[in-house]
């Protein structure tokens, strides 16, 4: 096997009240993908951190190459060799792809910057990733893939030896997923090391020659990818055997929950022009429906209609068979539709807010702002749904900004259950949590469900939907090619269902 | 059919401004269209001009600067009171504008290292810097030197049968060309982009972040203290009490000149573009006669209006296209 590129031995590292590195080893040779793999809190973005020197350590030593190094921020460790492409682009959307590349080190001439220098070395940066773009356009002009394979462009610009992706497919659908695997298969020819931090187990075996687990802060240890069996894995990444993930499995939803075959909410030929095609859609009470689809498919931009957001421009909705006309979320709202959107960050929890404060917004704002509710009643509520989601806070008036991100997601579920609501939607309710986190969160859709509500369920996990639902409204290119109920559900006929009707479409 | 760059569209709608303006007017009156007025449009303008050029960068890096105004009060104050005291007149604007990068600098240290909102930083600049005027002298003081009475006026050009380039115009032009090599070749001007698009992103990027925003801010004090100096060329005299609200100016003809007030996306040039219209509509005010004058700030706060909402809708469009 190849040289050792990168050796961390015996680093610790503590923050007031915990320790979140404790004598963590990790040893990366070059020419290899190495998965760093733990649950929320195990330690994983600190290392990485610590690594690039956006925190000091406590104790512990790094050697890259067989040098010992201590960058003491990103810009030292870039120019030692270590390169980062974080889970949201961080680049400079309105600048040029070819300054994105290069900027910070432009290629100068007596202190003025040599343009076509920057588009020449861009280029070439590309062409190692066997990419070929207009340098000269603006980078916001191109998909978040494209702009995620800019970024590793620009770490390999400075001759980088070690590349860290941290999460960097979480906004990518399959076939772009793909495509940067290819990526990366060509760069570990080239002989870097790579660091791949992810939640996709399926990757993880897909590319990783090799796999670090943390928990806690501590090495679990490091594997080859091909002698850890998956089971092992995971259990190696929540500390236990996996018998709740494993139930769940079991419990595949069947549709005795059901409680009355009229729909609490009814879509007849509802679309808007160039979000999406004319659909039916029908959800019961008891009732979970899965949207499955490719990323662009139309599944959000399906979910923002039933809300509200965007206004359909044709078709209609119907509320326990009464027409509706939803013309912002607060009417959806008043007739006890919920949503929970997509990037829990941008749009939903207030970070700077306690968990009771996040959780009393939406019950608040529904009563008015006049109708005040008393602290006591408050306290009340957000205990109640402290324990009945097991959100894990140290106490109600912690400030939702120190929660993991499964924790995050179950005060915003909170948030909305307070309302009784009686139509649930969930737009990708588990991205980036943890696996039992996200087994818990599966539990609470189902008991929920088993109260009588429905829910209309969005994944880009066909596993999860498969798992969920006992219906899935199959999209593809912006509309509806597929519907599957009970026991005609399988990751097999969604996938198939999606393939097919590409090809039909192929006059289109 | 060719695909504009989005981010020259505020540029463009700049240019059409611009040149819509200057049409009307040379349409409705027959001296409009000289070079005359248009050199006397550069000279009433210069000062501003030099302080919005930097206001631009302050503007470019997401950040804003209100002690513009003061600034040049200050400028020009003690200038003319360094000069009444037998002070050499190259050693006073020197001490003038050292002055004005140091309170720049000075401003872009609180709110680098205290994390502080430029707006209030800069609010604090600005009744600070116009205290100060009045701490050195209560009122105006007329220039009296040769250096301003024979030297300055000899310093023109003719740039075509009575047009006359002045110097201060000369300034405000070269403002112009500097900044412009500053903000499109330099590093530390494409940081300043970068800073004003995403700051989080640079941070990752490894840009030098502090270095570069109190760069920034001593850049735009050294500019509006140049726009003070030229300023006193143009009053020849210094008035405490003087330029009150001109950063309000500056900040208008830079938006009007395109450049997004959240950073990110301008150019220099537009800069330029901004001060003309603004100057133009005076000058169109002052033609017809029989107009108040005060409706300049009614055309200009139309305008600014409607920048705002282009702006708002470029930016909307491009977040539709991801």
């Amino acid at each position: 096997m190849s040289t050792q590129l990168l050796e961390i031995a015996g680093l610790s590292k503590s923050f007031p009240g915990v320790k979140a590195l404790d004598a963590v080893n990790l040893v990366v040779r070059s020419g290899e993908i190495h998965a760093l793999m733990g649950e929320n809190g195990a330690g994983k973005s600190t290392l990485i951190k610590v690594l690039t020197g956006v925190f000091p350590r406590d104790a512990g030593e790094t050697r890259l190459s067989g040098q010992e190094i201590a960058p003491k921020s990103p810009r030292e460790a870039e120019a030692l060799g270590i390169s980062t492409v974080y889970q949201e682009v961080n680049l400079i959307p309105h600048l040029s792809v070819a300054e994105n590349i290069c900027i910070g080190r432009q290629p100068t001439w007596l202190g003025a910057i040599r343009w076509g220098a920057i588009g020449k070395r861009a280029r070439a940066a590309l062409a190692r990733l066997d990419l070929t773009l207009d340098v000269n356009r603006q980078l916001s002009s191109y998909s978040i893939a494209i702009q995620q394979m800019v970024a590793i462009a620009r770490a390999l610009d400075i001759s980088a030896k070690l590349l860290i992706l941290d999460e960097p497919t979480s906004s990518l659908d399959k076939t772009e997923v793909d495509e940067l695997f290819k990526k990366l298969r060509i760069l570990r020819q080239d002989g870097l090391g790579i660091i791949f931090i992810t939640h996709f187990l399926d990757q993880v075996y897909e590319i990783s020659d090799s796999i670090t687990v943390l928990r806690n802060g501590c090495r679990v240890g490091c594997f080859a990818t091909q002698e850890l069996p998956r089971i092992n894995l995971v259990s190696h990444m929540i500390g236990k055997t996996l018998g709740h993930v494993e139930a769940l499995e079991q419990t595949r939803a069947s549709t005795a929950t059901i409680r009355s075959d009229t729909p609490i909410l009814e879509a007849r030929g509802l679309g808007k022009k160039g979000t999406i095609q004319p659909l039916d859609l029908d959800i019961r009470p008891g009732e979970v429906v899965g949207l499955a689809g490719l990323l662009g498919s139309g599944r959000t931009e399906t979910a923002r209609l039933l809300f509200g957001v965007d206004h359909p421009d044709q078709g209609s909705i119907r509320i326990n068979s009464q027409p509706v006309k939803f013309r912002s979320p607060r009417t959806a709202i008043r007739y006890r539709i919920a949503l929970t959107p997509e990037d829990r960050k941008v749009a939903g929890i207030i970070p700077s807010l306690t968990v009771r404060e996040n959780i009393m917004l939406a019950l608040q704002a529904s009563r008015g702002s006049w109708r005040r509710l008393s602290i006591a009643e408050q306290d009340k509520l957000a205990d109640r749904f402290i324990n009945s989601l097991g959100i894990k806070t140290p106490s109600r008036e912690q400030v939702v900004r120190n929660l993991s991100g499964g924790n995050q997601q179950k005060v915003l579920l909170a948030r909305w259950l307070a309302t009784e609501p009686k139509l649930f939607i969930l737009d990708e309710p588990t991205r980036g949590i943890d696996v039992g986190a996200k087994a818990e969160i599966e539990k609470l859709i189902q008991s929920l469900r088993q109260d009588g509500l429905a829910v209309l369920f969005i994944s880009s996990e066909l596993e999860e939907v498969v798992r969920q639902s006992q219906r899935v409204v199959v999209l593809r290119d912006r509309r509806k090619v597929d519907e599957l109920t009970e026991a005609a559900i399988s990751e097999q006929a969604i996938v198939e269902s999606i393939a097919s009707h590409s090809s039909e479409r192929a006059e289109a | 059919m060719i695909r504009l760059n989005p981010k020259y569209i505020p540029l463009l709608a700049t240019a059409v401004v611009l040149v819509a303006v200057f049409g009307t007017g040379a349409a409705l009156y027959p001296n409009f269209g000289t070079p005359r007025v248009f050199v006397n449009l550069l000279n009433d303008n210069a000062f501003v001009g030099v302080a919005a050029v930097g206001e631009s960068f302050v503007i470019l890096s997401g950040g804003i600067d209100l002690s513009v105004g003061s600034m040049v009060a200050f400028v020009g104050i003690l200038i003319a009171k360094l000069l009444q005291v037998g002070c050499d007149p190259f050693l006073a604007m020197g001490i003038a504008l050292c002055a004005g990068t140091f309170a720049g600098a000075v401003m872009g240290c609180l709110i680098h290292f205290f994390e502080m909102p430029p707006f209030l930083v800069t609010l604090a600049g600005l009744f600070c810097l116009r205290g100060l005027g009045f701490v050195i002298y209560p009122e105006s003081i007329g220039i009296d030197h040769p250096f301003y009475g024979e030297v300055l006026p000899q310093l023109s050009i003719l740039v075509a049968p009575k047009a006359v380039l002045p110097f201060t115009a000369m300034c405000f032009l070269a403002s112009v060309l500097v900044a412009t090599f500053i903000a499109s070749f330099t590093r530390f001007g494409r940081n300043i982009y970068a800073i004003g698009s995403n700051e989080n992103s640079a941070r990752l990027m490894g840009l030098p972040i502090g270095q570069t925003k109190i760069l920034t801010y001593a850049l735009a004090g050294f500019f509006s203290a140049a726009g003070g100096v030229v300023a006193t060329f143009y009053m020849q005299s210094g008035n405490p009490a003087s330029f009150v609200g001109l950063e309000l100016d500056a900040i208008a003809s830079v938006v009007i000149g395109g450049t997004l007030l959240t950073g990110g996306v301008g150019f220099i040039p537009g800069t330029l573009m901004g001060v003309l219209i603004l100057g133009l509509i005076q000058t169109l005010i002052n033609f017809n006669g029989t107009l108040n004058s005060w409706w300049t700030k009614i055309v200009i706060g139309v305008l600014l209006l409607i920048f705002i909402v282009l702006q708002k809708l470029i930016s909307r469009r491009a977040v539709t296209q991801l």
